[in-house]
């Protein structure tokens, strides 16, 4: 079953801004799915459109079947979101907070303090029940978030840049935890800036940019499409003149750092071997961008210039 | 962050129960921001309706002598009353709806399957209990000073209660519309507060040269006064009729109205 289908879907805004210019898209039940895309790409009108916070100007969206515009209640009710900005009141109790979003989608008073109490232990937050949330961190107010959407636990978990602002600690610990949600069963649509969090966490990828779907795929699909990429050689002793490595790309951006462009069907053993012969000894190795990263720009550089020649 | 889901889905309650709950949430939570904030919701209306009747019933009120055949402290009683419960109602969810858009908190109820005119009740029932709460409040502070005789119970509840509900909505129209705090202190200050001034809380619009009381009968705050006064003391400047009929019609066509702009999404939803 679908988790998410959407067909031909736009927004205008008043100010005539278009924001989605017909997207369709489909999310497999218990699928993990990334939605990525530049600022102003679309990302967070295709979710507020979802949850109803947005109204679309035409296309169709259902959720597990339900359609937003004729069944919305069904709809709502399997979704829990995870938004980009802070929309909790800021001056409520924290326990409270997600006690009455417990209520507000129909749960009674006993299950939701008990579902309260065991995503705020979950996420780390029991301790801070009866702080005002204000008080609390960057970190664990995108966690109280995380704890209030899945109170009433959706079948489809919606995230739009969970962890901005995060530090590595908790945002590795908040992957963790998405992935054991997952294994549970809920399906989950994540957009981020870290496109690293997307590689490591997601099946399946959408790349949106300026309100159309540019890319949709398995996420070892995308990657395989890449076709070159770029390493960062580090020396042990500082070179004078950069090493003679015929048929690669290279530049020295140092005098201990090189860079190498390797396309698929080169390998990287070739360069090794040349390297010891001429007596340079690497000591470390990189990709100069994340691969996810690198095929991003190169699809929304692409679609930049097309569109450029074509206007 | 361990994650053992030990508690089972929700299943899918019945729609009418699932509404059930949530409006008692929302209704929970106003209640517990009224209370929460007592310093300003119900404290400040006691100080303002001591210094009525200090200045207004006891100094002033005993060179006027009667009015409408009561002692004037009697008569202003339930006029002050009535200014309060209009002033907390309006005033409750003002600030709650239009604090909820501000805070963006107001996404929490939209994106949970609640149809708006429950969102709408849940909001005005905020407002009529801060309403009720001080017209209490003030009502014991009236018994300081006077003696207020009650001649109908059920009309000073229902008149109450209308009025209530007509200030609430009026209230969660404004909220709609506001997008800033100047805008949702403007009509209270500069439209109801006239208003209310001029609804004859303080005097009879018998008093009034002919002119003056035909105009004040276009005011609506007139009726409700009148008839919560009438309440009280059994002595009114208008038709009962008339008074609850303006009040019913208020209430259901501004409920519509809300509802209506609520679903049209206009000023929550892009």
């Amino acid at each position: 079953m679908k988790a998410l289908s959407i067909r031909g879907l736009t927004k205008t805004y008043r100010n005539g801004v278009k924001a989605l210019r017909g997207i369709d898209l489909d999310v497999d039940e218990g699928g993990f799915f990334a939605l990525l895309g530049p600022n102003g790409a679309g990302k967070t009108t295709t979710i507020g459109i979802i949850t109803s916070l947005v109204t679309k100007t035409s296309g169709s969206v259902q959720v597990f079947g339900y359609d937003i515009e004729h069944e919305l209640a069904r709809a709502k009710s399997c979704i829990g979101v995870v938004p980009q900005e802070i929309n909790f009141n800021q001056f409520e109790k924290i326990f409270k907070i997600v006690v009455n979003q417990a209520g507000f989608y129909g749960l009674p008073r006993r299950k939701a303090l008990e579902r309260a109490e065991h995503y705020l232990r979950q996420l780390q937050l029991w301790e801070k029940r009866d702080h005002i949330a204000r008080s609390l961190s960057g970190g664990m107010k995108r966690r109280l978030m995380i704890a209030r959407a899945l109170v009433h636990e959706p079948r489809l978990l919606i995230l739009d840049e969970p962890t901005a602002g995060v530090d590595i600690e908790i945002r590795r610990s908040m992957w963790g935890f998405l992935r054991e949600i997952n294994g549970q069963g809920t399906t989950i649509i994540l957009t981020t800036h870290y496109l690293e969090e997307a590689e490591s966490l997601c099946r399946n990828i959408a790349i949106i940019d300026d309100g159309r779907i540019i890319e949709n795929d398995t996420m070892a699909r995308v990657i395989g499409k890449l076709s070159q990429e770029t390493f960062v050689l580090n020396f042990r002793e500082p070179v004078s003149d950069p090493p003679s490595l015929p048929g690669y790309v290279t530049r020295m951006t140092d005098d201990h750092t090189l860079e190498i462009d390797v396309s698929k069907e080169q390998g990287l053993n070739a360069i090794f071997g040349k390297l010891t012969e001429s007596g340079h000894e690497v000591v470390s190795m990189r990709n100069k961008v994340n691969r996810l990263e690198e095929l991003f720009m190169r699809l929304v550089e692409s679609r930049g210039a097309s569109g450029a020649g074509g206007s | 962050m361990a994650t053992t889901r030990t508690l089972g889905r929700s299943g899918e309650p019945s729609l009418a129960r699932a509404h059930r709950i949530g409006l008692e949430t929302i209704v929970r939570r106003e209640y517990g921001r009224i209370i929460r904030i007592w310093g300003q919701t119900l404290l400040p209306p006691v100080v303002t309706a001591t210094l009525y009747f200090i200045i207004f019933g006891s100094l002033i009120g005993r060179r006027i002598g009667q009015m409408g055949g009561y002692d004037y402290m009697q008569f202003i009683a339930p006029g002050l009353i009535m200014m309060s419960v209009i002033t907390n109602s309006y005033g409750n969810v003002v600030s709650s709806f239009f604090g909820a858009k501000f805070g963006k908190h107001i996404e929490e109820l939209l994106v949970a399957p609640l149809p708006n005119w429950l969102i709408v009740l849940g909001y005005i029932s905020g407002g009529v209990m801060r309403g009720l709460l001080v017209g209490l409040v003030v009502t014991l502070v009236s018994l300081f000073f006077t003696h207020v005789p009650v001649h109908h119970p059920l009309l000073v509840v229902a008149s109450v209660l209308l009025t209530a509900v007509v200030f609430s909505l009026g209230g969660f129209f404004n909220a709609i519309f506001a997008k800033n705090f100047d805008q949702i202190s403007w009509f209270p200050t500069f439209v109801l507060t006239p208003m209310t001034y001029l609804g004859g809380v303080f005097y009879s619009v018998s008093l009034l040269p002919d002119w003056a009381e035909t105009m004040s009968y276009a005011n609506p705050i007139l009726y409700m006064v009148n008839a919560f006064r009438y309440g009280f003391l059994g002595a009114s400047d208008v038709s009962l009729g008339v008074a609850f009929a303006i009040m019913g019609t208020f209430a259901i066509v501004m409920f519509t109205v809300v509802v209506t702009l609520m679903n049209r999404g206009t000023g929550i939803r892009e």
